[in-house]
């Protein structure tokens, strides 16, 4: 199909898309596009505005300042694959970007699109959970600096005001002894994850002294495992950490597979996962 | 102006060309080089990025076309299967297609060589499992895909060869 008539508005600076912003309902930012433009084709979307944000080169970039990397809201998937410091500092995003979508979409798609979006079965926002992300958000007024446990509050919600825009994600460094781990299981490469983890934790020797454990796929929202990382830190075992995860989890029958499935699939996914990561592969 | 009456001139490079053109905000960019410019070669399948039959490359980089709206190429460079092919920058691998039956009815072909080219342009020595994670993004109804990967893999090794005589 063809998408909706709209009108079209290139701001260059944020104070111009503040002035957008007020344009009232029907007014969506256009970051990648990569998930927008498919649900203006398919018309399940009308905006009456769309307003590009791919010129405003203040939300571009990656840097890092006081033990935080800071990542801009316009960052494509594909600059955050290639980058040496994502990769030698938030290896978590690294590993989790790969598995998004295939590489044209990667080369268009941003993180600050994926995270406003917030479909709950993707990746960077699990890995904003496990990392401890602070999201910020900007309006007319200034900004606000969101938790990433704080941000997403359901299928496509977020704490998202309608006049902010997402503008930068901060990271804290993950530290000394940190690793990290993550996969997710799909039909097809590139698909959408049935279910995903992504895992941030310290773990000295054969030690642990802190796990997040994120899954994606699994609930209206990327939902952090708490009980489950718990069994681990402590050396419980698998089979309890396994166990604790059926009231972390509240994942829903689709076209797909079940529930019930995906509880399976989500256990299959933490063993795997802990294990890599307990063997330093 | 009424949105329905809005249109933008946008100015841009389309394979070596400058075009400038009026388009409405809602066109994407597939449908702006089919149809105002008759380049044809990029096809329009699933127009919600899953098939990849309109990857076409935008400044240099892979891009859906049905993903991206003709306005927001304004000031770009823009090369589709047309531009690749008269460049020659891609004769070895749509020979390699010929040679393996590595393309039937043809509708994937232009989206697959636009993604294989930036490939062999990062990775110049791709597994076959590098290939196949890089078409992932391509549907073929047609080949399997593994003739597509084996004709890939051809191009890498004769590559290979001749640089090494050179």
């Amino acid at each position: 199909m063809k998408a909706p008539v709209f009108a079209y508005a290139k701001p260059a600076s944020l104070a111009e898309v503040f002035d957008c912003l007020d344009g009232g309902e029907g007014v969506r930012l256009l970051a990648g596009g990569q998930s927008l433009i498919p649900s203006l084709n398919m018309r399940l979307s009308a905006p009456t505005v769309l307003v590009d944000i791919n010129h405003v080169s203040a939300l571009r970039g990656i840097s890092e300042a006081g033990g935080v990397v800071r990542i801009g809201a316009m960052t494509r998937h594909h600059e955050l694959a290639t980058s040496a410091l994502i990769a030698s500092l938030l290896p978590l995003i690294a590993k989790a970007v790969p598995h998004i979508a295939h590489q044209a979409i990667r080369n268009r798609g941003t993180i600050g699109g994926s995270l406003a979006l917030a479909d709950p079965s993707t990746e960077l926002p699990a890995c904003c959970l496990a990392l401890d992300a602070t999201i910020i958000a900007a309006n007319r007024k200034g900004e606000r600096r969101i938790a990433a446990r704080d941000f997403f509050l359901g299928i496509y919600e977020t704490a998202l005001a309608p006049d902010d825009i997402l503008i930068a994600v901060e990271f804290p460094l993950p530290g000394e002894d940190a690793i990290c781990g993550f996969d997710e299981l799909a039909r097809r490469h590139g698909d959408y994850a049935i279910v995903g983890l992504a895992a941030q934790g310290v773990r000295k020797g054969q030690t642990w002294s802190s796990l997040k454990l994120t899954f994606f796929g699994a609930g209206d929202r990327p939902l952090l495992a708490e009980a489950a990382a718990q069994a681990v830190v402590f050396g419980k075992g698998i089979g309890a950490a396994q166990a604790a995860l059926e009231d972390a989890l509240s994942p829903s029958d689709d076209g797909e597979c079940s529930a019930k499935t995906k509880m399976h699939l989500a256990r299959v996914l933490l063993g795997r996962v802990v294990e890599t990561m307990e063997s330093g592969t | 102006m009424t949105p329905a009456a809005e249109t933008h001139t946008i100015s841009l490079i389309v394979n070596g060309e400058r075009v400038t053109r009026a388009v409405a905000a809602r066109m994407h960019l597939v449908d702006f080089l089919r149809e105002q410019l008759d380049l044809t070669g990029s096809h329009l399948g699933c127009e919600h990025g899953v098939c990849g039959a309109c990857t076409v490359q935008v400044d240099g980089i892979a891009v859906r076309g049905c993903l991206m709206l003709a306005v927001q190429a304004d000031g770009a460079t823009v090369v589709t299967i047309e531009g690749l092919t008269d460049s020659g920058v891609l004769a070895d691998v749509q020979e390699a297609f010929l040679q393996r039956n590595a393309l039937q009815c043809g509708f994937c072909t232009p989206g697959m060589l636009t993604t294989i080219a930036e490939l062999l342009t990062v990775d110049p020595d791709p597994s076959r499992d590098t290939i196949r994670d890089a078409i992932s993004g391509n549907y073929c109804r047609c080949t399997g895909y593994h003739a597509i990967v084996d004709a890939v893999q051809n191009v890498v090794v004769a590559r290979r060869t001749k640089e090494a005589a050179e």
